[in-house]
């Protein structure tokens, strides 16, 4: 597989980076590579110049401070998935990160990468939007945070600029929740069919208030708002999730996406099946 | 010397050049001068092809030649079919390198580029203009042998390349006289055999002496010298094929391709060297596909499960053109294994091969006998539903019982030693069957769907005489040899016409020569894969190199132990009648301490001062081998399966697998290959199929579509065996690189459908993707 010309560019720094693409419009930034180099070999990609941001060092690692759980972008998904505090404050984030791909995958693919790509088919937006997470930019007109509800625009369109930067997200801290994450994942690339994320705030055995998020069947993650409401005030029992999950069909919007692997139909037919099971795992760890 | 290698497990020498990477690919060579092919394949599965204006691709930068097949009409001649079935009516369509007025598959090759670096020749392909007018296109096989469906060769009525049957035993006598009847129409979906190395070709060429050597992706480096003197013009003896490290075939390198022969056609053209590395991409639409079969099925039995025939339909689809062995496969290698293990007494097939707009398809592990054994696997397990007995029980009432020389077939077979009853007796008390029923009806009570299912195979492998060669028109023959050489330190190389790419031949075989003459198994190293240093074989495939090659090996060995006895009777002024061969040592029978090494016979066969009169000098020997017969390898495997009946998903819960190759040279090897060939037959079950759509683009065109197994859906898989010599091979052995993946995909099949069975499915095509599965159970349970 042979990509088509292109210059090569390693920034040192974001502020380098933004200068470099200002410098090379066209340019795209590269990451861990896992999505945009497939793209570069299959001639899909064909942008003048690559700025390489993976060797800038204060961009990645995992953090906790001022009651707020921080990724940085280029945080490759395996130490996400390792991170003792990433599982204390978000388990649903280990639980999405540790399913992606493989190994190799996990080890070069990045947060920041991730996101900004945002394949509708990831399991990082919607534990993303679930999380209530806020997700940190760099441009050329300043700093700023996007909740995670309003990056995802649609399939692989988000907020952000062309000479924007993903830096990191941030997810509050210490929460008194329990999240998990249910993944359909497709028997070839391991990417989601279907992936729903859910968060539980137990109060005794009943749920005081529940935030779910469904990716991989829509263009970008949706929150099942509907869901969210039928399960809150209700008792934290396989039955209550199974009923309440029949609602995500309202929440899903009219475009659904299908495949040869998995149709519109049949995924339509799941998404109850895994929004019970993730708020079934959350509700678990809520309890405890 | 004392302990036997015979049987040993000692570790793959191979090994560790694989797994630091330090093995040599094609890929990994350079020349001096080299530069680099990039194939221009068509978009179309079915278009006539107008002007093809190359101008703009040769002004690119670092181009050195575009070739269309205009080109290379002269130079390069059609591809030929080398497995030419009689009694068939066999019409082989022309199949040229570069198409001319016509694409067949999308993947077929319309120009060739030649450039400085492979980046500049990919770019070229982006500016080979081409007028493409495209056809109605047909991929199914059954759709393309009904009327009305696009013709892919104008002069192939029907598509039909072949139509060949076999029968034996009185059918029509055993559906009239039968008591139960049961019937099923399967797919054999289409399968991409997946090497992990792509195929590749690195052709040098001396325009002076007229010299060829190419490196190639090949399982057969002698075949592909032969087909390739026909296809280049290059004559054999100056063409020297190299197989340098081959990573995976499992059938699609037997054949010869038309991008190796054009790689050769540009350096002898450009008189430097050229080499040609296929993408994944490329790989996926061109290198050949596996099974493709439409199945109809009837088989007559009686109440009591006794099978008294087998009748049946097949379409097999062939691809746009007839792959170098291809029409062998879903005819003599599949349709003469229909008795299985129950010497079915009564068989009638007919299988038509069929042209269709897709990539030609070839033997893929298992080459047509994984269908046959599904196709009856299948059936036993559908008679066991219909009658109410348990599938064991049906299997255990059939099977053969044990033979040690000689089971005749109505297909005309003689399977050569076989314990059924054992191997399956063995498989339920190792699974403990009767416990796992009993789990299954517990977890029926709580709403799980667990399955277990069984297959019973024999397989016929280790291919094969030559004059059954002949008469099954394979355009060659099916002996092999060797050559064992000892060197004056009592060093050995020996040199095999098999070419082994990751079985592990390089072990076992030394295995093998070191207990026949007493040395190391270090002490032996193993060439093969250089048609200029080997003897003349047929390549590995067919689960043969030890069954075929291996033979020839022990009887070269052999030779030279009995030529090692006469010289240390010389050195030792005893009559050679009172010599042994024992513990390694040739020694005088009674006087263990009147011996000599091997390294001491060698030395004096080597410098020859003193040698017996007539003896000539040198420890060399070499033997030419034509096996009497096929041979027979055999198992029953048990796969348990549970079914997620919310989403439709299967879980692999557990693999049992007992295999007999017989006598193992090397048990851990043995256990390998059980282990990539169940995979790889789970993976048909489950998860692998290449589809087309109606234009016939493959839409499984990557790894993102087309779902390999993999390691974390697999269980533990168990391997056991059990021991049945084969009585005409010299050491005993059959064959085992083809067992597992003829075994366990039907096993897999009828666990799932064992699960289901309570829901009221009967039959799902595969691979049994969740949502076909959940489709099937909706449907069985509406109204419920
Ligand atoms: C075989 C395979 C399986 C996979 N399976 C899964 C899966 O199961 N689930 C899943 O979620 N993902 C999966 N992925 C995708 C993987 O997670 C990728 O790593 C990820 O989508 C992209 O991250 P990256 O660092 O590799 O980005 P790159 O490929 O380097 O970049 C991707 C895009 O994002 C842009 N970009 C990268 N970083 C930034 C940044 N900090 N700011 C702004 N723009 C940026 C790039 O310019 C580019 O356009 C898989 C990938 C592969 C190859």
């Amino acid at each position: 597989m042979y990509p088509a010309d292109f210059a090569y560019y390693r920034a040192s720094s974001v502020q380098d980076a933004g200068r470099l693409m200002n410098e090379h419009p066209g340019a795209k930034f590269l990451a861990g590579g896992h999505s945009l180099i497939p793209l570069l070999k299959l001639r899909l990609a064909v942008p003048p110049a690559l700025i390489d941001i993976g060797r800038i060092v204060d961009l990645s690692g995992v953090t906790v401070a001022n009651g707020r759980l921080r990724i940085g972008a280029l945080t490759p998904h395996a130490e996400v998935a390792a991170s003792s505090d990433v599982a204390t404050h978000a388990a649903a984030l280990a639980d999405a990160a540790g399913q992606i791909g493989d190994p190799a995958v996990r080890n070069r693919g990045t947060v920041g990468g991730n996101i900004a790509h945002a394949d509708p088919a990831s399991d990082l937006p919607a534990v993303l939007c679930a999380l209530d997470a806020s997700i940190g930019i760099v441009g050329a007109s300043g700093d700023r945070t996007v909740p995670a509800s309003e990056f995802f625009l649609g399939m692989m369109t988000t907020a952000l600029g062309e000479d924007e930067i993903v830096t990191h997200v941030e997810i509050a801290a210490g929460q008194q929740h329990g999240s998990a994450y249910a993944k359909f994942p497709h028997p070839a690339s391991r990417y989601a069919v279907i992936g729903v994320a859910a968060v539980i705030a137990a109060d005794g055995d009943a749920c005081r208030s529940a935030a779910v998020a469904v990716g991989g069947l829509v263009p970008a993650p949706v929150r099942a708002s509907n869901v969210e409401q039928a399960v809150s005030g209700e008792a934290l029992t396989d039955a209550s999730f199974a009923k309440a999950a029949q609602r995500v069909g309202e929440d899903l919007g009219d475009e659904i996406l299908g495949d040869l692997f998995a149709s519109v139909e049949y995924r339509r037919a799941m998404a109850p099946v895994y929004v019970a099971r993730s708020l079934s795992a959350a509700a678990a760890r809520a309890r405890k | 010397m004392a302990t036997r290698l015979f049987g040993s497990g000692i570790r793959r020498r191979e090994d560790p050049r694989l797994i630091t990477g330090s093995a040599t690919y094609t890929d990994d060579l350079t020349l001096p001068g080299m530069v680099h092919a990039a194939m221009l394949r068509s978009p179309h599965a079915h278009a006539t092809v107008g002007t093809i204006d190359i101008s703009r691709a040769q002004a690119s930068p670092g181009v050195l030649a575009v070739y269309t097949g205009k080109d290379t009409s002269d130079g390069l001649q059609p591809m030929p079919c080398a497995w030419l079935v009689p009694d068939a009516d066999l019409k082989v369509a022309t199949y040229p390198c570069i198409a001319t007025d016509t694409v067949r598959y999308v993947g077929d090759i319309v120009a060739v580029v030649v450039a400085e670096d492979p980046y500049q020749a990919y770019d070229a392909l982006d500016l080979i203009d081409v007028e493409y007018t495209a056809l109605p296109a047909v991929t199914n096989p059954a759709e393309a042998a009904g009327d009305g469906a696009p013709q892919v060769h104008a002069d192939v009525d029907k598509n039909q390349a072949f139509h060949w049957a076999v029968s034996g035993g009185d059918v029509d006598a055993a559906f009239k006289d039968a008591e139960v009847v049961v019937k099923e129409r399967i797919i054999q979906q289409r399968l991409i055999p997946n090497a992990m190395e792509p195929r590749a070709a690195l052709a040098e060429y001396d325009q002076a002496s007229g010299d060829l050597t190419l490196w190639n992706t090949t399982q057969n480096p002698h075949i592909l010298r032969f087909l390739n003197s026909v296809v280049t013009g290059v004559p054999e003896d100056r063409a020297r094929i190299i197989a340098p490290e081959v990573g995976g075939g499992f059938g699609s390198k037997i054949p010869a391709y038309p991008g190796e022969f054009i790689t050769v056609f540009c350096a002898k053209q450009l008189g430097r060297p050229v080499k040609w590395n296929e993408t994944r991409s490329e790989n996926y639409q061109a290198t050949t596909h596996g099974r493709d079969h439409v199945q109809e099925i009837e088989l007559a039995a009686k109440k009591d499960g006794t099978i008294t025939g087998l009748r049946c339909t097949v379409w097999a689809g062939m691809g746009a053109y007839l792959s170098t062995a291809a029409p062998g496969i879903p005819t003599i290698l599949h349709g003469l294994m229909l008795p299985a293990c129950y010497g079915i007494p009564a068989i009638k097939e007919d299988v038509y091969g069929v042209y269709t707009n897709t990539t030609p398809v070839e033997a893929y592990r298992g080459a047509g006998r994984p269908e046959a054994t599904f196709m009856v696997e299948r059936m036993v397990d559908r008679l066991a539903g219909e009658i109410g007995m348990d599938p064991a029980d049906v299997r255990k009432k059939n099977l053969i019982p044990a033979f040690d020389d000689g089971h005749d077939t109505v297909t005309g077979l003689t399977y050569d030693s076989g314990d059924y009853p054992t191997a399956l007796d063995k498989l339920l008390s190792h699974a403990d069957y009767a416990r796992l029923r009993a789990e299954q009806a517990t977890a029926r009570k709580s709403g799980r769907y667990i399955g277990l299912g069984l297959s019973t195979y024999v397989e016929m492998c280790g291919l094969g005489p030559s004059q059954v060669a002949g008469a099954i028109g394979f355009q060659g023959g099916l002996w092999e040899s060797a050559i064992v050489r000892v060197h004056p330190t009592g060093k050995v190389h020996v040199f095999i016409g098999t070419s082994p790419h990751g079985q592990g031949e390089e072990t076992t075989f030394a295995q093998i020569v070191a207990d026949e003459i007493g040395v190391g198994a270090d002490d032996v190293k193993v060439i093969h894969g250089d048609t200029d240093t080997t003897p003349m074989g047929w390549g590995t495939y067919g689960s043969r190199t030890t069954a075929v090659g291996g033979a020839a090996l022990a009887k070269a060995a052999r030779k030279v132990r009995d030529k090692a006895k006469v010289i240390a009777a010389h050195l030792l002024e005893a009559a050679v009648e009172d010599m042994e061969f024992a513990d390694g040592k040739y020694s005088v029978k009674g006087s263990p301490d009147k011996a000599k090494s091997l390294a001491e016979v060698a030395l004096m066969a080597n410098v020859a001062w003193n040698m017996p009169a007539n003896v000539e000098a040198g420890l060399e020997a070499s033997t030419f081998y034509d096996p009497p017969n096929f041979t027979f390898p055999f198992g029953a495997h048990l796969a348990v399966v549970e079914v997620d009946k919310a989403t439709g998903q299967v879980d692999l819960k557990r693999y049992v697998a007992i295999d007999d190759c017989g006598p193992q040279i090397n048990p851990v090897i043995v256990e390998g290959q059980v282990h990539g060939g169940v995979v790889q037959g789970i993976g048909q079950a489950l998860w692998e199929q290449a589809v087309y759509d109606d234009s016939g683009q493959l839409v499984t065109g990557s790894m993102l579509d087309y779902a390999l197994p993999r390691a974390g859906r697999l269980p533990e898989i168990e391997v056991l065996s059990t021991v049945t010599p084969s009585p005409h091979h010299p050491l005993g052995v059959k064959g085992i690189g083809e067992a597992g993946t003829i075994a366990s995909t039907v096993a897999v099949y009828n666990a799932v459908m064992d699960a289901l069975g309570p829901l009221g499915v009967e039959t799902i095509d595969m691979p049994f993707t969740p949502e076909r599965v959940w489709r099937a159970i909706q449907q069985a349970t509406k109204g419920h």
